[in-house]
């Protein structure tokens, strides 16, 4: 799950290059456009995720462990 | 015949020692010996060359520093010997800071040391050699075993001090580059006689909490001494089995620790560190919309070809083709549907954002705006009422197409 932009990222620069290679069938250019643009959904929801705040990891009461805002 | 009585009894207030009736225990002159000799020298350095070294198995260290003409009899504590970086070897010339004092079970004169150095940086040199081995020959050091690095982490964790330079200049990086990393410090002290358990516990808080899938482990610049904990060879165990790639960054480029020798990647500084573990956000924008315009550019193709095919099919005539015909009529419109849904998505890669003069224009260009200027800013879940603050034109071939 963590790698999912670089794969969506490698699969979209495989599919351009089939595209724009030599004629392909309609069906093939159609799976492929549907392939392609939902990984280009994915790698744009990525990028269009909400900035991140500088965090500290503390250890709560009951050993649970926890990212918490770096305060200043 | 003068009066007997003025003459005293020399005998009687005889000094202690001074005679055979007076004479003193062993045990008071060497003590009297060692507070004399205590007091007259403070803590001194010495040179000399090590002899008969030996290690006392309650960690006390025994040898003589000896020259051409001389030798001192020397003791390290053991809980001394922890300052010191390893042990010398046998006839290395060495400085040693201690107290003279006398060991008064055997009379010996003796050289309580509490630190040394091997003239040059030969017992740190030694130390770290002697770590080095151990893990090379447990297979530690193999450059097989290195990982790589994730190419886009989500969250970082940082090892290091709170207070530190380096976390200052880490954020500092990371925020230019990409701000959508998180960054989430685990606070460890990185110098100092706690400063290896204190980093071993770090990292054992990054492991099972879990949550980051990169790790930068370090410190800012500083002495030897400073950096010394990076050195330490149950730190660098741990950073071997660290669950997920790290990076280590230690003071500055000449600086080599062993925890750099184990760690996934070696960064000359903590700066670094951040620069090669996050890429540049506008980099990423750029190269999905890129995609995103190959991609619509190979369906219009794709498009063009089949229009050409299904002309000729209807052309030919027939029955079988006639059903071939309807078929690709349907792929062709979903095709164009597609095609048409691609471009905001590509404006969106590039930052979701749409700005609009007050006349509802939308704005593409520096030159349609001035400082003072107001600018409704659409965003993915809102827009913002804005007012331009300055006005700065970039030249950016890689940026043209729209």
């Amino acid at each position: 799950m963590m790698a999912t932009f670089e794969q969506a990222l490698e699969r979209l620069e495989a599919i351009v290059d089939e595209m724009n290679g030599a004629e392909i069938p309609l069906e093939r250019a159609l799976a492929l456009f549907e392939e392609g643009i939902s990984h280009l959904r994915a790698a744009s929801e990525e990028l269009g995720r909400a900035e991140a705040a500088v965090k500290v990891l503390t250890e709560k009461a009951d050993g649970v462990l926890e990212a918490t805002d770096l305060g200043g | 015949m003068m009066a007997p009585e003025r003459l005293p009894e020399p005998e009687l207030q005889a000094a202690p020692g001074e005679s055979p009736a007076a004479a003193i225990s062993v045990a008071t002159l060497t003590r009297t010996v060692k507070d004399v000799l205590e007091g007259a020298f403070p803590p001194l350095w010495v040179r000399g060359e090590v002899s008969d070294f030996k290690q006392h198995r309650n960690g006390h260290w025994y040898f003589s520093l000896r020259d051409e003409e001389a030798s001192l009899r020397c003791v390290v504590w053991s809980r001394d010997t922890r300052r010191i970086p390893a042990p010398p070897d046998e006839g290395m010339t060495v400085v040693a800071l201690g107290q003279v004092s006398l060991y008064a079970a055997r009379g010996d004169l003796q050289f309580t040391v509490k630190t040394m150095d091997a003239v040059g940086d030969g017992l740190w040199r030694k130390a770290f050699e002697l770590t080095r081995a151990r893990l090379e020959r447990d297979g530690l050091l193999d450059p097989a075993r290195k990982r790589a690095l994730p190419f886009f982490p989500r969250r970082i964790a940082v090892i290091t001090s709170a207070d530190g330079a380096a976390l200052h200049d880490i954020i500092a990086v990371t925020r230019r580059r990409n701000r959508l990393v998180e960054l989430v410090l685990i606070p460890a002290a990185v110098q100092g006689e706690g400063a290896p358990a204190s980093l071993c516990a770090a990292l054992d808080r990054l492991a099972s909490w879990g949550g980051a899938d990169l790790a930068i482990i370090g410190r800012g610049g500083g002495s030897r001494e400073d950096l010394w904990a990076f050195n330490d060879e149950q730190l660098a165990r741990k950073v071997a089995s660290c669950p997920i790639p790290i990076i280590s960054a230690v003071g500055h480029e000449v600086d080599i620790s062993i925890c750099d020798l184990v760690a996934d990647w070696r960064a000359p500084t903590p700066s670094v560190a951040a620069e090669h573990a996050v890429p540049v956000l506008a980099d990423l924008q750029r190269t999905v919309a890129s995609l995103g315009r190959q991609l619509q550019s190979g369906a219009a193709d794709a498009i063009r070809g089949g229009r050409r095919r299904l002309e000729q099919a209807a052309r030919q005539g027939g029955q079988g083709a006639r059903r071939l015909v309807e078929r690709r009529r349907l792929q062709l419109g979903r095709l164009s549907g597609q095609l048409h849904a691609l471009s905001p998505l590509a404006t969106m890669a590039r930052g979701y954002v749409v700005a609009t003069s007050p006349a509802g224009r939308v704005v593409t260009s520096v030159a349609a705006i001035a400082p003072g200027d107001p600018l409704q800013l659409r965003l993915r879940d809102g827009a913002a009422e804005t007012r331009v603050e300055t006005v700065r034109r970039i030249e950016d071939p890689t940026d043209g197409q729209g």
